[in-house]
C-alpha cells in the first residue's frame, strides 16, 4: 500500500463531503488568517509607537508649568505658583549646575488661524521658540532655511510651517517667501519643515514656528513660558538631567519640604515606553484571541472527523475484512485530517497576508513573518493532534463490528 | 494455493512459509459464547470442522443456528471464546489483529450478502484494493484486476461505479475482487440473498465454475436450492453441526 494511493484514498474522501470539507478548512482559514492580521495589527501599532519615539528624540524633556498634573489644573491655582520664564529657561543651561543638558528651548504655545487670501489653516502646534528648538524636537528644514537667533534678537516677523499647513495655505505652490497673516500678524516664511508624520493624535506637520520675541511681542503680549524643551546630552542621561533640572527649577521657584513643586517634568520616552508596553500588552491579547479561534478550528477537525467515521463505519469494515492493516485506516484517516488543516493553512496564509494589506482600526498592519510560520505550521500539527483521535478510532474499530453497522 | 513468494511482504513470510498440505480449514471444538454464566447463549458449541483444498461445501441452517458466527470465525473476522482454528495451516485463533489483517487479505476471499463493494469507487478500483492493501505492484494489480473481471463476465464494466451496477453485477464485482487476490478459500455469506433467481443462477454457475478451476468454496446459506449446487452439505442446529455428508447429485 503506497503513501501516494493512501493520500488518494483521503482525498476522495474529503472531495465526496464538499461542503463540510469547505466548511471545516474554513474554520483552520479563519484561525490561521486571524493569527497573522491581529499579530500584525499589533505589530503595526507597535511600530507606529517606536517611530513616533524615534522622532521624538529619546532624549527630550519637557517642562511644563503646574505640580504633577497637566496645563488646566496648574493654571486653576497659578496665583500661588511661579510660572515659567525665560530666565528659568537660562538658567538650565548652565553647564556646571547642568552637565547633562545639552541645549534648552523656551517655548510659547497659542491657538491661533493663518490666513493667505481664501485659504486658512490652524495649526495644531504653533510655538515662539529659539533655535535651539530644532535639534531638541528633532525639527529640521526640507527647503528654505531656519530662523536664527539674530530673528529672536531682533523679534523679526519670519516663519517656518509644516508641510500639512503650507499646502492648506499655499497648495502646491512653493511657501517660501510668501507672507501669511497669523492671529492679525503678517509673517514671512522663510523655511518648510520636513515631513514629521503623526504623532500620537496630532498631525506633526500642521505647524508654525515663530521666533519667541515676535510671539510674545505681538500675539500672547507676556513673559509666560508655556513649557520648557529640554535636550539632555545623551539618552542614556535623561534621567540625570531630569534630576538637574528639577533641582535648579526648585532652587528657583522656591521649592522644599511640604511645598509642592509648581511645575512637572514629562520624559516622553518613557511616556512611549508605558505605550510601548501596553502595546504588547495588546498585541498578546490579540494573539491569545486568533490562537483560540485557531483552537475551535481544530476541534472542528476532530468533530467532523469522528463524523467521518461513524459515517464510513461500514466501508471501514470492508476494507478491514479485505485485508487492510490498522496502519492503512490510520494512516488515511490522518491523511484526511492533516489534508484538512493544510488547505486551511495555505488558504488562512493567503488571506492573512492580504488581509494585512488593509488598514485596520487606524492600524496599519505590519505583519509578522515568524506569525505566519507559526500559524502555518500550528495548523498543520492541528490536523495531526485532532485528527489523531477520530483516525485511532477508525482504524481500532474491530471489522465484525464496523460491517454489521448499518 | 500458496501465495506467491515474489509478492509476499516480511510481514506474511510466517504466513507463506508453511506448505499447503494440509486441509485448508482445520476447525477443533469451537466455542462462541455471549454472555457469562448462567445467563450465556453458545452461538457455536463445540464444532469441529475439517475441509480439504478444492472441496465445495455449502455450511446450512436456520437463523440463529450458528452458522454466520462459524462464517465470522472461519473469515478471521471474529474470535473463540475457546478452541483451535488451523487456516491453510496457521493457527488463526491465537493471532492479533495486524496479522489477521494480512491473513484477511492474503488467505481468503470474502462474498457478502449486501456486496459490501466501496461506494463511488470503480469496479476495477474494487478489485484491486485488496492487491493495493497487500502491496501488489500497481501494475501486475491491474492485469489480474482485470483477469478477474473478465472471469465474472464484466470485463465491459471495470469503469462503473456500484450505484451504476444491477445486484448481479455488483456481486459479480465482489467475486472478482475476492478471486483476484488468489484465496486459500473463497468464503460465501449468504450470497444469493439479495439477488434474483436469474442472478442467482448465474453467481452459482459462476461458483461451479471457481470450484471446478480447483479453488476452495464455503458457501454459508439457509436456501436449500443454493446448498444443494455444493458437493458437501454441512447442517447446523442449535451451534452445533448435526449434519455433515457428500451431496449424492453433484459427487459421482
Amino acid at each position: 500500500m503506497s503513501v501516494y494511493e493512501i493520500i488518494r484514498f483521503a482525498f476522495r474522501g474529503l472531495f465526496t463531503n464538499r461542503l463540510r470539507t469547505f466548511l471545516t478548512v474554513l474554520g483552520i482559514t479563519i484561525g490561521v488568517a486571524s493569527v497573522i492580521i491581529l499579530l500584525a495589527v499589533g505589530n503595526g501599532s507597535s511600530k507606529a509607537i517606536q517611530s513616533s519615539l524615534d522622532r521624538l528624540g529619546t532624549n527630550s524633556l519637557q517642562v511644563r508649568s503646574g505640580g504633577n498634573g497637566f496645563g488646566f489644573r496648574a493654571r486653576a491655582s497659578a496665583n500661588s505658583q511661579k510660572p515659567l520664564t525665560i530666565l528659568d529657561t537660562v538658567a538650565l543651561t548652565d553647564k556646571t549646575q547642568a552637565p547633562d543638558i545639552k541645549q534648552v528651548a523656551p517655548i510659547v504655545s497659542t491657538n491661533g488661524t493663518c490666513v493667505v487670501g481664501s485659504n486658512t489653516s490652524t495649526p495644531s502646534t504653533f510655538y515662539g521658540t529659539w533655535p535651539a528648538y530644532y535639534q531638541a524636537s528633532n525639527t529640521s528644514i526640507q527647503s528654505g532655511s531656519y530662523f536664527t537667533n539674530d530673528d529672536v534678537t531682533q523679534s523679526r516677523r519670519v516663519a517656518l510651517i509644516g508641510q500639512t499647513t503650507a499646502t492648506a495655505l499655499f497648495g502646491t505652490e512653493s511657501p517660501i517667501g510668501q507672507t501669511m497673516r497669523c492671529s492679525g500678524i503678517q509673517f514671512t516664511v522663510i523655511g518648510l519643515t520636513a515631513k514629521k508624520g503623526a504623532s500620537g493624535f496630532q498631525d506633526g506637520d500642521s505647524l508654525v514656528l515663530i521666533p519667541i520675541t515676535t510671539m510674545e511681542n505681538t500675539i500672547t503680549g507676556n513673559q509666560a513660558l508655556s513649557s520648557i524643551l529640554v535636550e539632555a546630552t545623551k539618552s542614556t542621561t535623561t534621567t540625570a538631567a531630569q534630576n538637574e533640572l528639577t533641582t535648579i527649577l526648585d532652587a528657583r521657584h522656591g521649592i522644599s519640604g511640604s511645598k509642592s513643586a509648581d511645575f512637572s517634568v514629562f520624559n516622553q520616552a518613557s511616556l512611549l515606553t508605558t505605550a510601548s508596553t501596553s502595546s504588547q500588552t495588546f498585541t498578546t491579547l490579540l494573539g491569545m484571541v486568533a490562537a483560540i479561534s485557531l483552537l475551535v478550528g481544530g476541534i472542528g477537525i476532530t468533530n467532523i472527523m469522528l463524523v467521518t467515521v461513524i459515517e464510513r463505519t461500514r466501508e471501514i469494515g470492508i476494507r478491514k475484512a479485505i485485508g487492510a492493516p490498522k496502519g492503512a485506516i490510520l494512516s488515511q484517516f490522518l491523511i484526511e485530517a492533516t489534508i484538512l488543516s493544510l488547505l486551511g493553512g495555505i488558504l488562512g496564509v493567503v488571506v492573512g497576508l492580504i488581509g494585512s494589506h488593509f488598514t485596520i482600526v487606524g492600524t496599519k498592519p505590519v505583519i509578522v513573518p515568524a506569525s505566519v510560520f507559526l500559524a502555518f505550521g500550528v495548523s498543520i500539527l492541528i490536523g495531526v493532534f485532532f485528527g489523531g483521535y477520530p483516525a485511532q478510532r477508525a482504524a481500532s474499530l474491530r471489522p465484525i463490528e464496523a460491517l454489521r453497522h448499518e | 494455493m500458496a501465495v506467491d513468494s515474489a509478492e509476499a511482504e516480511q510481514a506474511a513470510e510466517a504466513v507463506d512459509s508453511v506448505v499447503d498440505q494440509q486441509p485448508v480449514i482445520e476447525v477443533r471444538d469451537a466455542v462462541k459464547r455471549y454472555g457469562v454464566g448462567d445467563a450465556s447463549i453458545f452461538a457455536l458449541d463445540g464444532v469441529s470442522l475439517t475441509i480439504q483444498p478444492g472441496e465445495y461445501v455449502a455450511i446450512m441452517g436456520p437463523s440463529g443456528s450458528g452458522k454466520s458466527t462459524l462464517m465470522n470465525i472461519l473469515g478471521a473476522l471474529d474470535d473463540m471464546t475457546s478452541g483451535e482454528y488451523f487456516l491453510d495451516g496457521i493457527e488463526i485463533s491465537s493471532m492479533d489483529e495486524s496479522h489477521l489483517s494480512i491473513v484477511r487479505g492474503r488467505k481468503i476471499g470474502f462474498i457478502f450478502q449486501s456486496f459490501n463493494l466501496i461506494p463511488r469507487t470503480t469496479a476495477i478500483a474494487n478489485v484491486e484494493l485488496p492487491m493495493a492493501y497487500q502491496g501488489v505492484k500497481p501494475k501486475e494489480r491491474r492485469e489480474r484486476a482485470l483477469v478477474a473481471l473478465d472471469v465474472v463476465g464484466l470485463g465491459d464494466r471495470i469503469n462503473h461505479e456500484p450505484t451504476e451496477l444491477s445486484g448481479g453485477q455488483q456481486q459479480r464485482v465482489a467475486v472478482a475482487r475476492a478471486l483476484a487476490t488468489r484465496p486459500a478459500l473463497l468464503l460465501a455469506d449468504e450470497p444469493t440473498g439479495a439477488l434474483d433467481s436469474k442472478s442467482t443462477a448465474d453467481l452459482l454457475d459462476l461458483f461451479d465454475q471457481i470450484n471446478a478451476a480447483g479453488r476452495t468454496v464455503v458457501v454459508i446459506t439457509h436456501e436449500l436450492d443454493v446448498a444443494h449446487r455444493a458437493k458437501r452439505i454441512i447442517r447446523m442446529r442449535d451451534g452445533k453441526i448435526v449434519g455433515d455428508e457428500l451431496n449424492k447429485e453433484r459427487v459421482a
